[in-house]
């Protein structure tokens, strides 16, 4: 067991070197002169120089790459130079609100697909199934940023239900303020779980332990909950952990539309002003989320499968 | 005797029935899927005949009018017609999202062959980098490259164009792996073919069945990338229509003039339903699975 879950972490330490690279070239590749573009043309020679400095470009690029790695091995991203502030604490604060909206869409995501993804592989072919596959086809072509607007016009300005932006103080008043856009951004990943959930479950109904157990005559909520769906979770895990990158890229959009003090907002933002510092160190946070959250699913594929702990 | 003869009749009818129900749904999914796509298509084809009105002329004293005949989609705040701007947004969204699906399918699915073929120092570079790529959120580096080379059309594609191939290379490889131990393989090499020969004539051909099942859930997520991005401000300019830069304009207006978001954004999803469907019903007549994603 450990030494799988030891074995993961190694694999991780490529990509994660790797995405420091990318976000590193990406800022450099920016064609002419970065700080020029950054501060505006019209911007005094002094100004430009000092904020050369600041940044490091004076310095040779290997240099340059260490000092980015070394910094961001301590959290330290360098100086905002729109905010002047530190980015690391820029994007410390906008953290929370981005992974409390993750983690609740997710878990809308999860209860929603679970019993219709069950649904849909027991009555396979018959009417449920076929309406759960349409809506669920919708559910995955519904751009999220127009889902949530609707909901915003119906459930916040028509019936005035939920707030129709902002993030709120406190616990309850976080999940007051984000239930609209964690539904919104939860409804795609459902769409794709139920998918992955109904042709691993299918697979699993097909093989003879599930067949012995029903011969046996266990109870059909226990062949189900028992014997099936531990198996076909295995799948869903990994389709999970790969589509939380798409449940990131739709909470992205979804923090503009609903005006959430997000990292996905600060990407949007920072694009906007060109802060290339912020966008080098998003770029390199966001890739570090999705190392961290496959790493979550290896670990749970132990939980799940005692295989993995053996072997 | 005859019992067990009867029961063995009975389910391989019953088997046969189920098979039968399966190609059935296989066949209206993808007809329908067609239909859709097809009529969508064709009016990106002749926008200019279909749409009643000119798709950036404004006109004020019709600014804010609701869905009614003479506008089947109601008008904008400029008083633009809703209805001719979701037709001539559907060549810009339908182009962009055919580009930008099947130009990396193609030298994806070359990498993903080549790398499930050859193995070793060749697989494991293609593969890290594959590893890499796909360890950021697609939006997000994608929104990072267009930091770099600037927002706008040209932007998209350069972005979309050097990401999205990490998809069909990993897809393509892992169906690799388990062609290349195939007799038919291993006889090409046996008979002493090129590699080149067999990668292109031989295993390709067998390889492209997945790709393209897949490719048309990542044509629908393509769609939803440009539209989600013109939505932020960072893809197509307006005045130019497009589906998602229209739902961003008309967000100001939801409470008063509903139509102006949620009619171009009723466009996307049946599109993106049509593609579905073609890609559900391929996938059941081809006896792939219709992945939404890798």
């Amino acid at each position: 067991m450990l030494r799988f879950l030891g074995l993961r972490v190694v694999h991780a330490i490529p990509v994660v070197i790797g995405i420091t690279l990318v976000s590193f070239v990406l800022i450099h590749a920016v064609p002419g002169d970065p700080v020029r573009i950054m501060l505006g043309g019209k911007a005094p020679p002094e100004r430009i120089a000092e904020v050369e400095h600041e940044l490091g470009i004076d310095r040779p690029l290997p240099t340059q790459y260490a000092d980015f790695v070394g910094g961001a091995v301590h959290g330290d991203f360098g100086e905002s130079i729109i905010l002047r502030r530190p980015v690391s604490s820029v994007i410390g604060e906008r953290l929370g609100p981005s992974l409390f909206l993750l983690a609740y869409g997710a878990l809308i995501a999860i209860v929603l697909a679970l019993p219709l993804g069950i649904v849909s592989a027991l009555r396979r072919n018959r009417l449920p199934d076929h309406t759960i596959r349409i809506v669920t086809l919708m559910g995955f072509a519904m751009p999220p940023f127009w889902l949530g607007l609707l909901l915003i016009r119906k459930l916040s300005l028509d019936v005035g239900i939920f707030p129709v932006s902002g993030y709120g103080e406190g616990f309850f008043d976080h999940v007051v303020h984000l239930t609209l856009p964690a539904l919104t951004v939860g409804i795609f990943l459902a769409a794709m779980l139920i998918r992955s959930l109904r042709a691993s479950l299918t697979d699993v109904f097909a093989t003879e332990y599930v067949e012995a157990a029903r011969a046996r005559g266990t109870s059909e909520t226990r062949v189900v909950l028992k014997h099936s769906l531990r198996n076909a979770l295995i799948a869903t895990v990994t389709v999970l952990a790969v589509n939380l990158g798409w449940l990131i890229s739709s909470a992205v959009v979804i923090e503009k539309v609903f005006d959430i003090p997000g990292l996905g907002q600060l990407l949007v933002e920072s694009i906007y002003t060109r802060d290339f510092p912020t966008i080098q160190a998003l770029t390199f946070v966001f890739g570090l989320i999705v190392i961290a959250i496959n790493l979550l699913a290896d670990f749970s594929y132990a939980a799940i499968d005692p295989r993995v702990r053996i072997s | 005797m005859a019992t067990r003869q009867e029961a063995l009749l009975s389910s391989a009818g019953r088997l046969r029935r189920k098979a039968r129900a399966d190609r059935r749904w296989a066949n209206t999914t993808l007809y329908v899927g067609c239909g859709i796509m097809g009529i969508v298509a064709l009016a990106a084809i002749f926008a200019p005949l279909i749409a009643p009105y000119d798709p950036t002329a404004q006109n004020l004293a019709e600014a804010f009018q609701p869905p009614s005949w003479s506008h089947f989609m109601g008008t904008d705040n400029l008083g633009r017609d809703v209805f001719s701007r979701v037709v001539y947004a559907a060549r810009i969204d339908l182009q962009i999202g055919f580009i930008t699906t099947y130009v990396p399918f193609l030298y994806g699915v070359v990498l993903g062959a080549v790398a499930g073929y050859f193995g070793g120092a060749v697989d494991t570079v293609i593969m890290r980098l594959v590893d890499v790529v796909i360890a950021f959120p697609f939006l997000v580096l994608v929104i990072a490259i267009l930091a770099v080379v600037g927002p706008g059309v040209t932007g998209i594609y350069i972005a979309v164009l050097a990401v999205a191939w990490s998809m069909y290379a990993r897809l393509t490889r892992a169906e690799m792996l388990v062609l290349r131990e195939q007799q038919f393989m291993l006889a090409g090499e046996a008979l002493g073919f090129s590699r080149r020969r067999i990668i292109f004539r031989h295993a390709i051909p067998n390889l492209l069945r997945p790709n393209v099942v897949f490719s048309m859930a990542d044509f629908v997520l393509n769609i939803l990338l440009v539209a989600s991005l013109s939505f932020l401000g960072l893809g197509v300019r307006p005045p130019q229509p497009e589906w998602g830069a229209m739902v961003a304009e008309g967000q100001n207006f939801l409470l008063n003039a509903w139509w102006i978001t949620a009619l171009p954004g009723a466009v996307i999803v049946v599109v993106g339903i049509g593609l579905s469907l073609i890609g559900d019903g391929l996938a059941e007549r081809m006896g792939e699975r219709f992945r939404l994603t890798v």
